[in-house]
Formats: C-alpha cells, structure tokens, sequence
C-alpha cells in the first residue's frame, strides 16, 4: 500500500508539456490493455455476483389460471428464500460444517506444512525429486482425489485394514467429517509447506549465526526469527486456504456424497437447491456464502494485517 | 528413503575416518531430518502409490490390500476406456475445455499484467483490489445465476459454458502471476527499446514479450492444472455424458450394478487424469513452484 502510494504518479509543480503528454498517452494504453481483463471479470464476476443478489429475492409461485386451465408462474419479491435459509430444523448444520472444516483443516494445514517447510529447509540430495512428490497432491484434481479417499476409506478399505477397525467411514456421523479432513489435509498441507519453506528461504542466516552466538536455544530462534519472519507469506497462505475451504464443494460431495447432514457445506446445500430448480433457495445460500467469505476475508485482514495488494504493487527492492 | 541413509553414512565412515567423525557429531541432526523428508515423501506419496497399484489389480483382486498387485492385470484401464463410459471423449472435452481456458486465459492476462507491472496509472490498487476479490468469490455463487443465464442462452452443454466461468478463477491467478513476473523483468529494457525508436506497444512486442516467455510458460501450467481440476462448473452446466469433463464422468462411473461402485476401473481412470499432471509437475516443478510463490514473498 504505502510503495503504491509513493509509486502514484505525483502532480507536477511545474507541468513540462511532453512530459504530461506522454502521461496521458500511459493513461490511455493502460485502460486499453486493462479493458479485456476488467470486461471478463465483469462478466463471469461481478455479473452473477449481483444476479444472485437478485436472484435470491425472487419468490416464483405456480398456480393454475381458472380461465385457461394452463399453469402460471408468479414471480414476486420477499424474503421467502432468506427464510428458507434461516430456519427448518437443521439450518445452522451447514455453517457448523463449513466453518469446522475451515477452522480444523487450515489449522492442521498449517502445523503439517510448517513442520514440512522446516525438515526441508537445508539443502540435501534429491530436493527436486521432494519437491516434486510434495506437488503430487497438489496436482491430483480435488473430484479424483474425493474417488481415492473415498476408496481408502471403503468399510473392506486400506484404511480399516492399517487401523485394525471395521469404521464405516461414509455413513453419517464424525467420522464422515474426519475423513473429509484427511482428505483435505493431505491435498494441502503439502502446499503450505511449499509456501513457507519459499519464506524461510529469504531469511538471511546470519540471523540465525547471531542468535547462537547470543547463546538462543534452536527453539527461541524459531519463536523469535523465523516465525515472525515468515508471518507475511503464512498470513496470506491461511487466508486463502481459509477461503478456499469456506466454499468447498468437491471434495465431500465426491468423498462422502451429496445430502449427507455430517458434511453438507452451504456450496453443497445451493448446488442441491439449483439442480433441484429451486434458483431462488440457491441464489439466496450462494449469496450468504459470499457475504461470509467476504466478512471473514474483511476480518482476517483487519486482524491480522495481511498485505494483498501490497504483494502486487509493492516494488521489487 | 529413510532405510537406505544409516547403510550409507556407515559405509563413508569406514572409508574416511576424519569424515566419520564429522558425521558422528552430526547424525542425530541428520539421521532425523533424513527420517522426516522420509515421512514426508511418505505422507505425499502414500495415497497416490494407493490409486496406482489398486488400479493394477485384476477387477477380481479389487478388496485385497496387500501392497502391491500380484499379478497386474490391467483390465481395470481396458473398463475404464470401455464405449460404455465415454471416458475417451470426456478427456478430449478436458482438453479442449482447459486448454481454450488457457489461451484465453493468457491472452487477456497478458497485457492487462504487463499495464500493472510498468505503467504508473490512477486507480492501479482499485483494479488490483477487483482483481484479487474476483478470485476469492466463491464459485457456486457464480453458477447459480449463470445457469440460468446459459439456460436461457440454450448453452447448456457447450464448451463455452464451461470455459467461460472457468476464466473467474484462472484470471485473477493469471493476472497476479504475471504482473509478479513483469516487475522482475529490468525496465531498462523497454527504455532501451524506445530509445531505439520504439513505441510503447512494439517495445513491448518485440523485446518484452520473447523475454518473457518463461513466466507466460509457467502461468500456462499453473492456469492449465487449475482448469483441468474444475469441477464445479462442469457438473452443473453439462447434463449431456458427451460433453462431460473427464473428473464429472470418473465419479459417474458405475459397475455392474447400480449400487456397486467399480472402485478398480474408477481408480485406473483416475490414474490416466492425473498422469499429465503428475509428468507436469515432475519436468516442471521448479517453475511451478517459482509460479505458486510468486509475488508474495518478493
């Protein structure tokens, strides 16, 4: 943010005309590269964004007209969806699934990765090769990677056989919920520890050779340096994998399927609503999603001060 | 991994007494963090060798957990490519799917990441602010209106229903890369360009763009990966077995009958759809890497 605004272009005290035409000509080549960016994403974007929004006060009602016999649809607006949201037995059900996942994946994320990122911090033979096998998960798509869990954790599966247990892992229940964990776990925690361990890298060593000659234990080094170190790109790393979870659709619709109250996340609760044409439900959880997402993104940033912008404007020193 | 290094430091310390003394002191660290790349190799690996080697059991061995398949058969791979699946078509229609995501993709990133990286304009943090929320937006609240929309487009079943909402997440990522990569790149070269008679946009054709084509490379992967990973989007606009994306149609697949799911021949087909990615990431992991960590830590 402050690199941005000492970036800006400052107004001349003394505007020197070439100067102010080549500054309007910037002006212009800028928009007209920007523009197909800003088009895109207005459409695919910002677009349904807001059609949701209206989407999701819609109330459509079917009646039969007396004249013709023929069925007519109404379309009126209310709060009917937001109600349909809000109450029924088991409405808080999905936002204690999705914020579990969020809040107990990323947090075990972040322990695995960091502990990850600090055995591969010094250099050894065969980096590349373990840099590659920690990609692997990353790279399997989220939906084939739902079918192997889904596969481990069959009742006859590896999983039961290793724990010597007889676990029926996809029925409803805790264990449901686990498995879509470890599942998460496994695919991320991996890239998290590439994300640090990219931090860890920049940290000059000899602040690490002062704090031993200073007489630091490993363990306060860690506290001192490298944590605080690394905070910036660990700070943005949990906030989009927080995110990222939030929305999660995938993985328990694959793993454990559709319908299932243990793991039914709000992006799995409007997926139901919209193939079952109910837009209006569906726009109405698609839309409270978004304003979750987007109050947990305001408030992380608020709290923990993570710096997205200045990432892409910030000047290279 | 973790078995083979206490063979090896025993056999370089019996040839080198001075090196086996260094290695004494050193071999509790060592020994424990070889263990841990062990355990972490592992962990990554794990469940990837457990698709592998489940997908070259005979359909018969199917329930047997021993740990590898004897004999391997790949009848499972013949299933998975059977007519009946359409597997083959639905890896076409990834391809195709992903890889116009990708060129378009690109093409639009391209200069849009090229105006954020160099010139100085108002409201560079608005557009950068606009940018990094789009990819934060959370996908099933992009689909749900532009499903109807397509509906009423009669785009359902098309690529472009596919492609064109892929584009709200592979943008921003495309973007964001870019813009990283075009700042590293030193600014005296579109000056120098200029200086020679350039124009803006030739110096920017002609000597910024060849330049940069290692970090357009690994955007195209990056961008690539995520579009071939989708899967929200394809399950909802696409009803049609002939226009599904290979993830959709691998977790339709069924078996004999309807309720047994044909774990074997799922697991084989997952294998084909992650294989190009897996060979990606082996040839490419260092700019992938390079690519995922790109401007947050510079």
């Amino acid at each position: 943010m402050t690199a941005l605004t000492s970036a800006a272009p400052q107004p001349d005290a003394a505007p020197r005309p070439a100067r102010t035409l080549r500054r309007a000509g910037t002006g212009r080549l800028a928009a007209a590269l920007l523009s197909p960016t800003l088009l895109v994403l207005g459409l695919v974007a910002a677009y349904p964004v807001l059609a949701a929004f209206r989407l999701s006060f819609q109330v459509s009602s079917e009646s039969i007209d007396p004249q013709t016999g023929f069925k007519v649809t109404t379309t009126s607006y209310g709060l009917d969806n937001y109600a349909a949201v809000f109450t029924g037995e088991r409405f808080l059900r999905p936002w204690w699934n999705t914020t579990s996942f969020a809040l107990v994946s990323v947090a075990i994320e972040v322990l695995i990765g960091v502990a990850m990122a600090l055995v591969m911090h010094r250099a050894f033979r065969g980096r590349g090769l373990v840099r590659a096998a920690i990609l692997v998960p990353w790279a399997i798509p989220t939906a084939i990677s739902g079918l192997l869990w889904k596969w481990i954790f069959n009742s006859q599966g590896v999983a039961n056989e290793l724990l010597g247990a007889k676990v029926l892992w996809s029925s409803e229940g805790f264990q449901a919920w686990l498995s879509v964990v470890i599942a998460d776990t496994w695919k991320t925690a991996p890239f998290i520890g590439l994300l640090v361990l990219a931090g860890l890298q920049i940290i000059p060593g000899e602040l690490y050779e002062a704090a031993r000659v200073d007489g630091a234990s490993p363990w306060r080094a860690f506290w001192r340096i490298t944590l605080p170190l690394v905070r910036p790109a660990l700070v943005v790393a949990v906030l989009f994998r927080l995110l990222d979870v939030l929305r999660m659709f995938d993985l328990p619709y694959v793993l454990v399927g559709p319908r299932k109250h243990s793991v039914e996340t709000l992006s799995m609760i409007a997926f139901q609503e919209m193939t079952n044409l109910r837009f209006g439900t569906a726009a109405a959880y698609a839309t409270v999603l978004f304003l979750y997402i987007a109050a947990v993104s305001f408030a992380f940033v608020k709290l923990f001060g993570a710096d997205l912008i200045g990432r892409g404007t910030g000047r290279p020193e | 991994m973790s078995t083979t290094t206490p063979a090896e430091a025993g056999v370089h310390g019996a040839a080198d007494p001075v090196r086996a003394a260094r290695r004494r002191r050193w071999s509790g660290s060592a020994l424990a963090r070889r263990a841990g790349i062990g355990v972490i190799v592992l962990y990554c690996l794990a469940p990837f060798f457990w698709m592998v080697v489940s997908s070259l059991r005979r359909p018969t061995d199917q329930f047997s957990n021993a740990p590898l398949p004897a004999p391997i058969s790949f009848d499972n791979y013949a299933a998975a490519f059977d007519a009946r699946n359409g597997f083959a078509r639905a890896l076409a229609n990834s391809l195709v799917v992903a890889g116009t995501t990708t060129v378009i993709t690109l093409i639009v990133a391209i200069s849009a990441g090229y105006a954020l990286a160099r010139l100085q304009f108002r409201g560079k943090t608005l557009i950068l602010t606009l940018v990094i929320a789009a990819s934060m937006f959370p996908p099933i609240t992009l689909v749900v209106p532009l499903l109807e929309l397509f509906t009423d487009a009669g785009w359902i079943n098309t690529y472009q229903a596919m492609i064109v909402p892929s584009m709200s997440f592979a943008l921003p990522l495309a973007v964001w890369n870019l813009t990283a990569f075009f700042r590293q790149m030193p600014a005296e070269l579109e000056k120098a360009a200029q200086v020679d008679g350039c124009t803006p946009a030739q110096a920017f054709r002609k000597v910024v763009l060849p330049l940069a084509a290692p970090g357009v490379f690994t955007t195209a992967i990056l961008v690539f990966i995520c579009a071939w990973n989708e899967f929200l989007i394809a399950v909802s606009v696409v009803n049609d077995r002939g226009m599904m994306t290979a993830n959709v149609i691998v977790s339709l697949f069924t078996g004999q009958y309807k309720y047994d799911q044909p774990f074997g021949t799922q697991m084989a087909a997952g294998v084909v759809v992650t294989l190009p990615l897996v060979l990606a990431v082996l040839f490419f992991q260092r700019r992938i890497v390079d690519g995922l960590t790109a401007g947050g830590l510079k």
